[in-house]
């Protein structure tokens, strides 16, 4: 069975895949190619902010540019990449063969591509969302063309996908650990993962809710946000916050989770302070629900809101600063080797620290009134999410792309790019803070001569290109070490994904690895032979079947989506009935799935 | 890390250049008392920060020359589970300097939200349009757009609203900003002991041209402001009845095409409409940013034919030839360049 598995065509497999290790490479694929649309998007933001009323793009263009600039990076780029290397490595980091519902899996992946592909074809249909990534009622509910219709589609569908994705992370998290892998000695990128997924659960329905308020408003005539009518147009700025908030938690903490894997690593030491980083983790998780209006300081929540929010922000600082004292620690005593992949998490450090501070001051929310809608929360909350969380990706990108494709990044290449990126990205946004209170607003589409302006954007835009040309060395990386073949364990790893054959077998683990310590493999070399013990017997492996059932279900919610923005309800009707059927077939189709035989893992454990 | 300190020094020069932008907009040249308040929180909070980031980085350097690996140097280092006091301290002390951050900035929000009106105080009510600012004083019973003209040392208390969408009122050298939101009030005061004229700007997405949504604070002499006002309640005779000839025949063309949208002296206008134009020829720009000489009839009229070549999405008609031919136009402009209340020719 498992040999008819194999003949299957290469675009079939990929279509069909439930594997989490396809999977994960999926949504790199598709994260990395939305990665590049929202830099090209602030590329030409840059350019029409180089000199002052320049007219390279007309301000239609460069709202719908903003938008979906933020809402890319956000939606379609920062998570779905950090949700390759959660799905990649989490079950790998754990010690399972493989999540714990890999067809959801797979469902959740083709949502959210769905979800981002119908998002980015308003460009050709109508004109792109113009409202900002956060779409603020009623500019959004009554002032906004189709494109708006778009966004809120393409984010439901995909948010379907995330929350999906979200419980599976929860699930295979809590019950597929190896055995001996007890929750505290899990990896701190399970451990964010795992906080991050929870975060998911419990933000994502915030989204929901405000979009379907939206879409009722705009397509069936409802009056949530409408003044005239009764409504209040801040109920939508709670509901996003609710869940915009979280969101910034949900990306940063999977980024912590890679440094803390990273800096262990490279620095030959465990990670310092395990338990105080896993504490410090589940504080942000839950204190980043408590302080979602600090984005609203300026709406008129009154002054005991505004300085009960302001104190309850501060206090993430403490938690924050405790991971990057004990990361500090971690290296101190340690013999620190300057990868590319450690030198993204050595970057990390000041940057991050950089917009951590710019957040205490924004949380100040006396001075926020001054702070708020500038350049200086562009430049911030770009510290916080370049500084963090892209640093942290490329960071993972380095470390885990021998585990994940078989061979090694260019180092010097590799090292060309982290100073250029680096050093590109400082130039960009530090000015920004001083031009946000030099009277720059956040989203003009231009500025006026002779305000003290000009020569900080032109220096900005000058960072951005620094920005774009590192990330095109990192492209041509990608390709030119292709031949660049790694073994199994080339940083001589701590945790199980480096304790098994390169390339990884679809199996993950021949026999499932008994757990004796935190950083199993770095014990089992200390302690042991320097290979996993095994916790069980070698015997035939289960394997679910792929299925190309979850891509023809998002496909019926794509095709509902068009329905539903241009109210043909016969076009909403059928792409509904084309997921529910799938659903059926789905459901009463019995699937038991095929299984390796002991003899063909021997071989290939063999060869390996 | 090393990058940062090399782009430090360098755009710290150009800062000095461009010093801390321009006067009468940034925030970093604080014109009065909220604005000062703020600043100097800014200042307070910066101090802080940047002893954090000099504790950060004073252990990263020493960190990273230290425990770098030498070459040949094989070691496998001692694995450190972790220290408990080092773990309450870097707890506790960060917790302390947030407290001294915490108190005063809970104080100044309490300060800045006390914005209920006393026999002193003058309240201006503040409507935000796509994308123009209305300014209407209750207590005087007059109306003026795009340029609201404040008097000096007299707490200014705005009470803000919106016609469409939100748009936030920000004068970052008087104050921070408070959002314009449609069906809810806001307030925020301010005062500003020095004449001059403040650059305000709208800091919310509103639409199109947004970036162009800017208005000026006119802070003048309680004096003036007295004579400003009259001006504005009782216009002379002469704005809805000019002297001269082709003034008079302009006020015609004007009747005929703006009075329907722009009231001069409390005379036309709709709640749909665009900005009082009373005190027009006073204006420094036209529409909130465009520069322009009332001599120099030009600027205008461009505007006046093409309002959408030069503010995209604004809700004014564009008046080409057949509607106002050249000579109406010159007549037009003319009576424009007499709507004046203070220094009235």
């Amino acid at each position: 069975m498992s040999q008819a598995y194999a003949k299957k065509s290469v675009l079939w497999d990929w279509l069909t895949t439930v594997d989490h290790k396809k999977i994960g490479i999926l949504y790199l694929a598709a994260g990395g190619f939305f990665f590049a649309l929202g830099g090209l998007e602030a590329m030409l933001m840059r350019i029409q902010l180089m000199f002052p009323e320049l007219g390279f793009v007309s301000e239609q263009t460069f709202n719908e540019l903003l938008t979906m600039h933020g809402t890319t990076m956000i939606f379609l780029a920062a998570m779905p990449l950090l949700f390759g290397f959660m799905n990649y490595i989490v079950p790998l980091q754990i010690g399972a063969r493989d999540v714990a519902f890999p067809f959801l899996n797979s469902l959740g992946f083709w949502l959210f591509f769905f979800g981002g592909v119908l998002l980015n074809l308003s460009w050709f249909l109508g004109g792109a969302p113009d409202a900002g990534w956060t779409a603020y009622t009623p500019l959004s509910s009554a002032y906004s063309g189709t494109g708006i219709d778009y966004y809120v589609l393409g984010l439901q569908i995909s948010g379907i996908g995330t929350l999906i994705a979200g419980i599976n992370f929860l699930v295979t998290i809590i019950n597929m650990r190896a055995p001996g892998m007890s929750m505290m000695r899990m990896p701190l990128f399970t451990w964010s993962s795992f906080v991050a997924s929870a975060l998911i659960l419990f933000a994502f329905p915030a989204l929901t809710v405000g979009l379907l308020l939206l879409m009722f408003e705009r397509l069936f005539g409802a009056t949530y946000f409408a003044v005239e009518m009764g409504g209040n147009v801040v109920i939508w700025q709670h509901l996003f916050w609710i869940f915009g908030h979280p969101e910034v938690y949900i990306l940063i903490l999977p980024a912590f989770g890679i440094f803390s894997e990273v800096l262990a690593t490279f620095s030959k030491k465990r990670l310092f302070g395990y338990s105080a980083m896993v504490f410090a983790t589940l504080i942000i998780g839950f204190l980043g629900f408590m302080v979602w209006a600090h984005h609203m300081f300026t709406v008129g929540i009154g002054p005991v809101a505004n300085a009960i929010f302001a104190v309850a922000t501060m206090a993430i600082a403490v938690p924050t600063g405790i991971k990057i004292f004990n990361w500090l620690f971690t290296m101190w005593g340690g013999r620190i080797q300057f990868t590319t992949a450690n030198l993204f998490a050595i970057g990390f450090i000041p940057s991050f620290v950089m917009g951590g501070v710019t957040g205490i001051m924004l949380a100040t929310s006396a001075a926020n009134y001054q702070f708020h809608d500038t350049y200086f929360v562009v430049a911030h909350f770009h510290y916080v999410i370049i500084g963090g969380v892209v640093l942290g990706l490329f960071s993972g990108a380095f470390y885990w792309w021998p585990r994940m494709f078989g061979y090694k990044l260019n180092e010097t290449l590799g090292k060309w790019f982290f100073w250029l990126f680096l050093f590109g990205f400082h130039l960009t946004f530090f000015v920004q803070h001083f031009v946000g209170l030099m009277g720059m607003p956040r989203r003009v589409a231009s500025y006026l001569p002779g305000q003290g302006l000009d020569s900080l954007n032109l220096i900005s835009t000058v960072g951005a290109f620094f920005m774009a040309f590192a990330f095109i060395l990192f492209a041509v990386n990608v390709v030119v070490s292709v031949k660049n073949k790694s073994e199994a364990d080339p940083w001589d790893g701590r945790t199980l994904e480096w304790g098994i054959p390169s390339p990884t077998p679809e199996y993950n683990f021949a026999q499932t690895p008994l757990v004796r310590e935190l950083d199993p493999l770095w014990y089992e070399k200390m302690h042991g032979n320097g290979k996993l013990k095994a916790a069980e017997p070698l015997d035939d492996i289960h394997m679910p079947n792929g299925s190309i059932l979850p891509i023809i279900m998002s496909f019926g919610l794509f095709v509902a989506a068009f329905g539903l923005i241009y109210l043909v309800h016969p076009v909403t009707i059928i792409g509904l009935l084309i997921t529910l059927v799938c659903m059926f077939v789905r459901s009463i189709k019995e699937d038991h799935g095929y299984h390796i035989h002991k003899e063909d893992i021997q071989n290939e454990e063999g060869a390996g | 890390m090393k990058n940062l300190w090399r782009v430090l020094p360098f755009s710290l020069i150009l800062l000095l250049l461009a010093g801390c932008g321009k006067q009468n907009l940034t925030a970093l040249d604080p014109r009065g008392p909220v604005a000062e308040m703020q600043y100097s929180l800014i200042i307070l909070s910066l101090l802080i920060m940047i002893f954090v980031i000099v504790v950060v980085a004073a252990i990263y350097i020493y960190v990273l020359i230290r425990f770098r690996e030498k070459p040949g140097d094989n070691h496998i280092p001692k694995q450190v589970e972790g220290n408990k006091n080092l773990e309450i301290i870097w707890t506790a002390i960060p917790i302390v300097l947030l407290l001294i951050l915490a108190v005063p900035n809970v104080m100044d929000t309490f300060t800045l939200a006390e914005t209920e009106p006393d026999e002193d105080s003058l309240v201006i009510e503040v409507t935000g349009h796509q994308f123009w600012w209305e300014f209407e004083y209750p207590d005087l019973g007059i109306t003026a757009g795009q340029d609201v003209y404040i008097p000096t040392d007299t707490r200014i208390i705005f009470d803000l609203e919106a016609s469409d969408v939100i748009h936030s009122f920000w004068v970052p050298a008087l104050a921070g900003k408070q959002d314009n939101v449609p069906g809810i009030t806001n307030s925020l005061w301010l005062e500003a002991p020095e004449e001059g004229v403040y650059q305000g700007k709208c800091t919310e997405l509103c639409g199109e041209s947004h970036w162009l949504m800017d208005f000026k604070v006119i802070a003048v002499d309680p004096d003036t402001f007295e004579a400003w006002a009259q001006g504005m309640a009782e216009p002379e005779a002469e704005l809805s009845e000019p002297t001269g000839d082709v003034a008079a025949e302009g006020r015609e063309v004007y009747e005929e095409n703006c009075l329907s949208c722009h009231a001069v002296g409390g005379e036309g206008g709709n709640p749909q409409g665009g900005p009082d134009l009373t005190n027009f020829a006073e204006r420094e720009v036209i529409a909130g940013f465009i520069e322009w000489d009332a001599e120099d009839g030009d600027a205008l009229e461009n505007w006046i034919r093409e309002p959408q070549d030069y503010k995209p999405g604004n809700n004014m008609p564009a008046f080409g030839h057949e509607a106002i031919d050249e000579d109406e136009m010159d007549s037009l402009l003319e009576y424009l360049d007499t709507l004046r209340v203070l220094d009235s020719e």
